[in-house]
């Protein structure tokens, strides 16, 4: 192929790219941004196969090697990869982002260590660099999203890992990653860099452990951004200005959302960051355990409701696992006939990640005017006679307000405690994902229906077809 | 291959930054999720850079690496991308629109 048009080709595909992340911010271009994002990498990876290669040191003209094996790995890649995407729960999404992300840096680690044994001696320092840049950064983002995966999927615990003198073992290995990283810049040599490539897996693992299960989604969001920028960084070793287009683009993107994120759960990113620097043992608390809480039966959670005049839900993630959007329309629905006034409260991060619950009850069908953002909701609380907290805990607790120190201070809740009454649908006493006592349960305003949510609202549903 | 300058390279590099910052910078809270999953089907472009060194491979261990992160890098891009239209395909909103119409514009 002409380079000329090879390269034309490249820089529509940067202009895709852009397109994509520009539609992507806003609703109503949302889809077609990512369509035209996967149009132009579909195109990028065509046109790739069809380079100009010039030639090779001695003047003899390069040809292409593996191409059998290249399309097989992408067929591979293709089973693998479409029907996770498509077979996953909504649920398990965020740690499906956080998988992919993961293997993306490891892609990038592999290609600059790739390049780098290709280049041999012949690479110069600043390929070097570059290299090891990518390296460091691939393998962090690769460990570290496995990580998250396993604590998003509760195979590990949500809660901060944090072991005594932690944070000397985690600056021991940044500098063990940056003192081989110095070695490897001035000796060249392969021991060394693979070195610090264990080195800098090792360190990905000891990033996340510390990091509590509220704050996971930043840290997804914080690894999506540096692959972006491992992919630059090959990007300059490859002299594919396309690459390094497309991964600056995203380690940019990714670096502002990344803080619009933590915004919006009212995070400090540093706190998340160096969590592993500053992290505590979390001591136990086992001194509210024994106060009494005041549990009803659905009958009662039917009575409340039946005589409000207005009624807010605010669902949460224990709504998402008993897959109880529909129940919780109909029950909607049925307050709404009876000219009870309903709306749904959500919180900007009520799910596991920033916007996740609106995808889910979007799911469901649930009506768009009927979703009510946190800033909106918040001041009808007052006026509002009965909340219904359905499998919700942390985007409702008192505590982001009143107890300095604790996980989730700062973070903006739905202020239900102004209302006249709470009713809490909840499987057990258990804590919410951050961890953290919910002062309201024991509240006198509260009443609370033990069970999995969609039973519990099935019956709810049907003592209020039987008042 | 002709190599590009540094300074061409700093250039597109800076000015990439700027874009990025300006694309995503009036995103609305709903749509933090599917943007960085779109965002990290962006990143899975390294197949591009995968498919050039695998070409160029020229010993087995060269090859094995590059083979492998072909395959990665093909999760990552496939994967994102279709994860990232799944979560869309709920935002349409309006009530019953036949499907595919958004697509097909």
């Amino acid at each position: 192929m002409n380079k000329n048009i090879y390269e034309l080709l490249g820089l529509a595909v940067a202009l895709s790219f852009i397109l994509a992340l520009k539609g992507l911010s806003a609703p109503k271009t949302a889809r077609r941004g990512n369509l035209i994002g996967a149009a132009g990498a579909s195109l990028a990876t065509i046109v790739v196969f069809f380079a100009p290669l010039g030639h090779d040191s001695t003047g003899v003209a390069k040809s292409h090697h593996n191409t059998i094996l290249i399309l097989a790995a992408i067929a591979i890649g293709v089973l693998v990869g479409v029907p996770a995407a498509r077979k996953i729960q909504m649920t398990q999404m965020p740690q499906l982002v956080a998988l992919f992300n993961g293997v993306g840096g490891g892609a990038a680690a592999l290609v600059a260590t790739a390049e780098y044994l290709n280049l041999g001696t012949g690479a110069s320092t600043a390929e070097v660099v570059a290299t090891v840049f990518t390296v460091i950064v691939g393998c962090t983002s690769f460990s570290g999203s496995v990580i998250t995966f396993l604590k998003l999927q509760e195979l590990m615990t949500t809660r901060p890992v944090v072991f005594p003198g932690g944070r000397f073992v985690i600056a021991a290995t940044l500098a063990g990653v940056l003192g081989t990283g110095a070695w490897t810049i001035s000796s060249g040599g392969n021991t060394p860099l693979l070195v610090m490539g264990g080195l800098a897996l090792l360190f990905g693992v000891l990033f996340v452990l510390p990091v509590g299960g509220a704050d996971v989604p930043i840290v997804i969001s914080l690894l999506n951004a540096f692959t972006g920028l491992t992919v630059a960084a090959s990007g300059y070793v490859l002299q594919s200005t396309l690459l390094i287009v497309a991964g600056t683009l995203v380690g940019a993107s990714g670096t502002i959302l990344t803080r619009k994120m933590a915004e919006a759960m009212g995070r400090s990113l540093f706190g998340t960051l160096f969590g592993a620097f500053t992290a505590k043992p979390q001591e136990a608390s086992g001194a509210a355990e024994t106060r009494s809480v005041k549990s009803g039966s659905p009958d009662d959670v039917a009575i409340l409701l039946n005589y409000a005049q207005r009624v807010v839900i605010v669902p949460g993630f224990g709504l998402a696992v008993a897959q109880a959007q529909h129940t919780v329309r109909e029950l909607a629905d049925m307050l709404t006939a009876k000219g009870i006034d309903v709306a749904y409260g959500i919180h900007p991060v009520a799910g596991r990640m920033p916007g996740h619950m609106n995808v889910l009850l979007a799911e469901a069908s649930v009506p768009y005017e009927q979703l009510v953002e946190m800033d909106e909701v918040n001041p009808t609380f007052p006026q509002t006679d009965v909340v219904l907290v359905v499998g919700a805990n942390d985007v409702v607790n008192p505590a982001a307000k009143t107890t300095p120190g604790c996980p989730i201070y700062g973070m903006p809740i739905l202020d239900v405690a102004e209302a006249g009454n709470v009713i809490f649908l909840k499987r057990s006493m258990r804590p919410g994902f951050a961890g953290i006592e919910n002062e309201l349960l024991y509240d006198a305003k509260t009443t609370l229906l033990f069970g999995d949510a969609k039973d519990s609202l099935t019956k709810v549903v049907s003592a209020l077809k039987a008042l | 291959m002709t190599s590009i300058s540094s300074m061409a390279i700093l250039t597109i590099f800076a000015l990439s930054i700027f874009v990025g910052f300006e694309v995503v910078s009036k995103v609305s809270t709903t749509l933090h999720t599917p943007l960085m999953s779109g965002a990290n089907a962006i990143h899975g472009i390294i197949l591009v850079g995968a498919i050039m060194v695998a070409d160029g491979a020229t010993n087995t261990l060269e090859t094995t690496l590059a083979i492998l992160a072909v395959l990665l890098a093909t999760i990552n891009m496939v994967g994102g991308f279709v994860v990232t239209d799944r979560m869309l395909e709920m935002f349409k909103g309006k009530p019953k629109t036949p499907k595919n119409q958004e697509a097909g514009k």
